[in-house]
């Protein structure tokens, strides 16, 4: 169609996501930045001039094991995830295609549900006086007076309850075009069963596995209420040091340099990843 | 050739796991103790007191506000990125798809944080307003991910087709584009619509006095040990509100 290649078509088209994702996201993210070479004012805004005082606090060691803390969380979560992850897909993708629509609802349905509900569920399970506190109590699995909330393994666990189907939906998607007749070849072949899946279907959903990755990795990097909820004092991850800047020491301009740093951290390594997509989109075509 | 059940047996580990914590919620919900440990005969209380609570309600009614207009701007405004991105080939579109795809990764605190920022240095008040643009920011790209999806299935020969039986531009988009495309816009807008109704920690950035939406509403019950069981009980109803939507989504897809 000749018209459709005008090029007041395709601005006209384009210019309403374009500018409300400038204006709401890009300048945002921009004066967050900014933000951090600015000083602090009692109301909780940001005062006239500039300095780097700011960014002098935010190299304090104390924030070192809390950074250590979010990172190792951040991994753990999504090397369990995909862990988890991979068998259930390989199942999904064998299964007949009435089933597949089950187990992929099962799936999405918890997902749907409220986050903070989500969370709270795993409160109550885990409190003191819950049920699973009291049946591992009663299977001599855990002393008389453990506690089960409040600790850096109840925010893994919790963690991994809500990264798991961002996960499994990227996954799914890689493993629902892979050919599974390549693994009955490599078993034709001789390899048994676990070698055929580590050294044809894994690589097979490569794809998958990396945008799976990136997705649970990056969503743990921010978390913040989950620590705040179910983890003691001492399990803080950066998001918290954030939201704590912000909301208890109003100090916008300290969290704004966390934030930013933050930021900086997640967002160019994904503007080369999609850059580099672009490119190969561009070349395939 | 004999098959392992292993991945069959994670796979039913997972859903259990997945739902373990959910069925605990419910079933505590008509449970008289109230911390659940042991069943202590059923009670509708936990409804009743909830029934009463008139703050809930309130709140229920702000987020279904908000989530049902952010839905609506989100849809026309990801139905003609989708558009946009799915027609053109340029540098233009290439920039425009980075930024349709930065908010999918960009984690929650830092949307809430910079949207923040912009509406703390600009002096604009945080409240319903500056709630809404933020449920439309980040429900933008959702929406224009699930319609460029349908898009990609269009067959675009139709519009030709329709074209060269006398219909205009503008006619053959729509009666014959919108109508085509509109289960994939609809599914867009219904997963904005949960995204905007669970939206906990961007929310909790932007939103000022007198615009506690639900969400925020159960964190504050979460503090308060006396209005734990009322949690219970409103999970339940959403639970099975989540459910009811699922199924919808799913017929809606089907139709397709």
């Amino acid at each position: 169609m000749s018209n459709e290649s005008r090029p007041a078509r395709q601005w006209l088209l384009t210019l309403p996501s374009l500018t409300w994702l400038a204006v709401f996201f890009v300048i945002p993210a921009i004066l967050v930045i900014i933000t951090a070479f600015r000083p602090a004012d009692l109301q909780g805004g940001v005062g006239p001039g500039w300095t780097l005082a700011t960014l002098r606090e935010v190299q304090d060691p104390a924030y070192l094991p809390i950074l250590w803390r979010t990172l190792w969380l951040s991994g753990a979560t999504t090397l369990i995830c995909l862990a988890l992850a991979l068998p259930v897909v390989f199942q999904m993708a064998r299964v007949g295609q009435r089933m597949r629509q089950v187990l992929l609802l099962l799936i999405v349905i918890p997902f749907l549900s409220n986050f903070l509900i989500r969370i709270f569920a795993w409160k109550s399970l885990l409190h003191p006086e819950g049920p699973l506190t009291k049946l591992l109590i009663v299977l001599h699995l855990i002393p008389e007076n453990a506690v089960l909330l409040n600790h850096v393994g109840t925010v893994l666990l919790v963690l991994v309850y809500t990264q798991l189907p961002f996960a499994i939906l990227p996954l799914y998607a890689a493993a629902e075009k892979f050919d599974f007749g390549l693994l009955d070849a490599a078993r034709d072949l001789g390899a048994g069963p676990w070698r055929a899946f580590s050294k044809v279907f894994i690589p097979g959903v490569r794809r998958g596995l990396i945008s799976a990755s990136v997705m649970v990795f990056v969503c743990c990097l921010g978390q913040y209420v989950i620590p705040q909820m179910v983890g003691g004092t001492s399990d803080e991850m950066l998001g918290s040091k954030i939201a704590q800047r912000v909301f208890s020491d109003r100090n916008l301009p300290h969290a704004s340099a966390l934030a930013g740093g933050l930021m900086l951290a997640v967002l160019v390594p994904m503007l080369i990843v999609v850059l580099w997509q672009q490119f190969g989109r561009k070349e395939a075509e | 050739m004999k098959r392992s059940w292993l991945p069959a047996i994670i796979t039913f580990g997972v859903i259990l796991f997945l739902f373990a914590p959910l069925v605990v919620l419910v079933v505590n919900s008509f449970n008289a103790s109230r911390f659940g440990g042991e069943w202590e005969g059923f009670t509708w209380n936990w409804y009743i007191k909830l029934w009463s609570a008139g703050e809930v309600w309130e709140s229920l009614w702000i987020t279904l506000k908000i989530a049902l207009s952010a839905s609506l701007a989100a849809m026309v405004l990801g139905t003609l990125a989708a558009y946009a991105l799915h027609r053109f080939r340029s540098w233009l579109q290439n920039v425009h798809h980075m930024l349709i795809t930065l908010p999918l990764v960009m984690p929650d605190i830092l949307m809430g944080m910079s949207l923040l920022a912009l509406f703390v240095l600009t002096g604009v008040e945080t409240g319903l307003l500056t709630i809404w643009i933020a449920h439309v920011t980040f429900c933008l790209s959702f929406v224009t991910m699930v319609v460029l999806g349908r898009l990609q299935d269009f067959d675009f020969t139709l519009l030709d087709a329709a074209r060269d039986l006398g219909a205009t531009q503008a006619k053959a988009v729509k009666k014959v584009l919108l109508p085509l495309l509109l289960p994939g816009v609809l599914a867009g807008g219904l997963l904005a619509f949960t995204l905007s109704i669970d939206d906990y920690v961007i929310t909790f950035f932007v939103s000022g006095p007198g615009t506690t939406t639900l969400p925020l509403r159960v964190a504050s019950m979460m503090k308060t040990s006396r209005s734990l069981p009322m949690i219970n009980a409103l999970s339940t109803l959403l639970i099975a509100s989540t459910f009811l939507f699922a199924a919808l989504s799913s017929r809606l897809q089907r139709r397709v």
